[in-house]
């Protein structure tokens, strides 16, 4: 009697253990890889944002795992078969510089998702980008940009000149322009996407040399801390995220952040982890903005005029319904050729690529 | 290319602030090295700083108090490796890069809660007269009173080495630790103390980043000053003064290449900003190249264990 009951639960003890992989099978394991620390208040913040949205739309059936801080380069490679080897099922590397290291270990690894943010290599079946259209978020902050600057100079802090920022470069002046036609556009290369205290230096040298309003195409909320110190003579735009700490000062008048682009992934990893549950996945080249609702603009804030907020309403609307592109011309580039007649968009090839400024911008791009 | 938009008034007063931090951090490991221990756990020991400071200033709403945590926060994970390097023998580059590790991991994890929020910064001074004097009023004597501490600082570890006697024997530790203990010195108690001045002042760098350079917490944000302030004193061939004038070329350039690159000028940006580590490079090779009866040297003990074997 014993010996049976020793056996039934042997039996049932190997029908645990085969049942377990079994059981695990059904539990997808996402992976994010991340370049900066969840609590940058930007980027890689809202990367964790749409990681934990994964988390929280499908519950027990997904396991999320990431790795904060992963330089690109070498170190990339080995986090990214690292995290292939301990069973993710598909990993999101988030940064443009994962762009090779990704493709490298999805060779490796076919039966592995790789998703890379930014990038355009997809060299193997199981390499799919993604990208949002950010230049529609900063053709909207452009407008208010232009219409803000009592001096006439507005800023971009620059992080390195890849076509992604080039591209916000463009749109931001492109529009400031448009609502204030004696806008003049400084760019700051800082060469870094993270690094607060260099940030808050190219914001400073700006505010210095009469700038009143600038953006940041670098990752922490360090350029608005330093804005804020102007005391409501300059203005900025949250980057990334809402960066909502800045939006009013202690003492109630509106603060430094008087709107922001915030960038949403939840819906594409929501929708791209959902896909490889139900069987539907495919590779693809995700490029999504305004309409998809992965680039948002946060709550403008009192600095602004309600024109101006009407004004900028309006632009989010004509984006989001697809009567808009902010790459619509006359346009012509930095040299005085021309690129896009009257009426005329850019298409996508060119934008991805874009390594030339538009008509009005001075300065060169550096190598 | 308009450089009159640059101010050089307003040039100065920013590569001062910008340059503090690094200073302070700098200053402190020139002691540290000068006692003849290599503390490479700069970065954690400042970035420690930055996050206790920050989470003091924004409880009491006293960024001076916060300063004076942030010195003790310092002081107190560099005894850590004081007491490991120096009662225990153990290696001091494997310590001190274990301690910048520490120090990271530390800071993102007590610093968590305070992400994204804004603190109290610290008033500019308004001296009397100095203030309001044109040019050099703006430039030099508008500043908050870290600025005027940090070098104070300097100009009391110049003097303290220079002209006194316990100056005397910390110098005299760094370069034979063997005669110092010789002649009755106590080798290890005074490289405690050295390495404890050392972790105060790189804590009072990281709380000037977090309290007013940047005045905000983010992990990570010293994203390196610690390295560079470790380059200085090299570069300095550890000597105070040249210290000082190490972190305003560091601080200096950095803001330049901002100012000048706002100003219109794009060719040779990179040049400029890789220009500091390049010097500090050809300062190395010069040293090394020169080492027969130079007096700039490094400390001869530099980086050695001490045991005392009778």
């Amino acid at each position: 009697m014993i010996r049976r009951t020793l056996l039934a639960t042997a039996a049932a003890g190997l029908t645990l253990a085969f049942g377990a992989p079994a059981m695990a099978q059904d539990v997808t394991k996402a992976c994010f890889v991340y370049v900066g620390p969840i609590g940058d208040g930007g980027w890689t913040y809202q990367h964790h944002q749409g990681a934990l949205a994964v988390k929280e739309e499908y519950g027990d059936k997904v396991e999320i795992a990431w790795q904060e801080s992963v330089p690109e380069g070498a170190d990339a490679e080995r986090v990214i078969t690292q995290m292939a080897l301990s069973g993710c099922n598909i990993i999101f590397t988030t940064s443009f510089g994962y762009m090779d290291p990704t493709n490298n270990v999805a060779a490796k690894f076919p039966d592995v998702k790789f998703e890379h943010s930014t990038g355009y290599k997809r060299e193997h079946p199981n390499v799919s980008t993604y990208n949002a259209r950010f230049y529609e978020g900063r053709a909207v902050v452009g407008h208010i940009a232009g219409k803000m600057t009592q001096t006439n100079k507005i800023g971009y802090i620059a992080s390195f000149p890849i076509p992604e920022v080039i591209m916000g470069i463009n749109s931001y002046y492109h529009h400031a322009k448009l609502a204030n036609p004696d806008v003049e556009l400084v760019v700051t290369w800082a060469y870094t996407w993270f690094d607060p205290a260099k940030e808050a230096d190219a914001a400073r040298a700006m505010l210095d040399q009469g700038v009143d309003v600038i953006t940041a195409h670098t990752d922490s909320t360090a350029p608005l801390a330093e804005i804020a110190k102007e005391g409501g003579k300059a203005w900025g735009f949250g980057q990334a995220s809402d960066m909502a700490a800045f939006t009013t000062n202690d003492d109630g008048t509106p603060g430094a952040r008087i709107a922001s682009i915030i960038d949403e992934w939840s819906p594409y990893y929501v929708k791209r982890v959902g896909a490889l549950m139900d069987g539907t996945y495919e590779q693809v080249d995700s490029w999504a903005g305004m309409p998809e609702g992965e680039v948002v603009i946060g709550e403008m804030n009192d600095a602004i005029p309600d024109d101006v907020k009407a004004e900028a309403q309006a632009m989010i609307d004509a984006i989001t319904a697809g009567d808009y592109h902010p790459f619509t011309g006359p346009m012509n580039k930095q040299d005085g050729s021309a690129w896009l007649a009257e009426g005329e968009t850019s298409d996508d090839g060119t934008l991805l690529g874009m390594n030339f400024y538009i008509e009005g911008i001075t300065g060169d791009i550096p190598n | 290319m308009d450089l009159s938009s640059i101010n050089p008034i307003l040039l100065v007063a920013s590569i001062m602030v910008s340059a503090t931090p690094i200073l302070l951090a700098a200053i402190g490991e020139m002691v540290v090295e000068k006692s003849g221990v290599l503390n490479l756990g700069v970065e954690g020991m400042m970035i420690t700083g930055a996050v206790i400071g920050f989470i003091v200033a924004i409880n009491t709403g006293a960024p001076l108090l916060g300063f004076a945590t942030a010195a003790i926060a310092g002081a107190v994970l560099s005894l850590a490796f004081g007491v490991l390097t120096q009662v225990f023998l153990s290696n001091q580059v494997a310590t001190g890069l274990g301690l910048t590790l520490v120090g990271l991991g530390l800071s993102s994890l007590l610093g968590k809660p305070y992400e994204g929020q804004k603190t109290v910064t610290l008033p500019k001074l308004d001296i009397p007269i100095l203030s309001d004097l044109p040019v050099v009023g703006r430039m030099l004597f508008s500043h908050d009173i870290m600025v005027y501490l940090s070098l104070c600082i300097v100009v009391a570890v110049w003097a303290f080495l220079k002209y006194t006697r316990a100056g005397l024997i910390l110098r005299a530790v760094g370069e034979s630790h063997e005669s110092a203990h010789a002649l009755g010195y106590k080798v290890i108690r005074v490289r405690l103390l050295a390495i404890m001045f050392g972790g105060a002042c790189a804590g009072l760098g990281g709380a000037y980043l977090s309290l007013v350079r940047v005045p905000q917490w983010t992990e990570g944000m010293t994203a390196g000053a610690g390295w560079i302030a470790l380059a200085i004193v090299v570069f300095a061939s550890w000597r105070a003064g040249r210290v000082l004038v190490g972190a305003y070329l560091f601080g200096g350039i950095t803001v330049l290449q901002l100012n000048l690159q706002a100003a219109g000028l794009t060719w040779g940006v990179q040049y400029l900003s890789m220009s500091p580590y390049l010097i500090t490079i050809l300062v190395l090779v010069f040293i090394s190249s020169n080492r027969s009866g130079s007096s700039h040297d490094a400390p001869a003990n530099l980086g050695q264990t001490f045991h005392a074997t009778r």
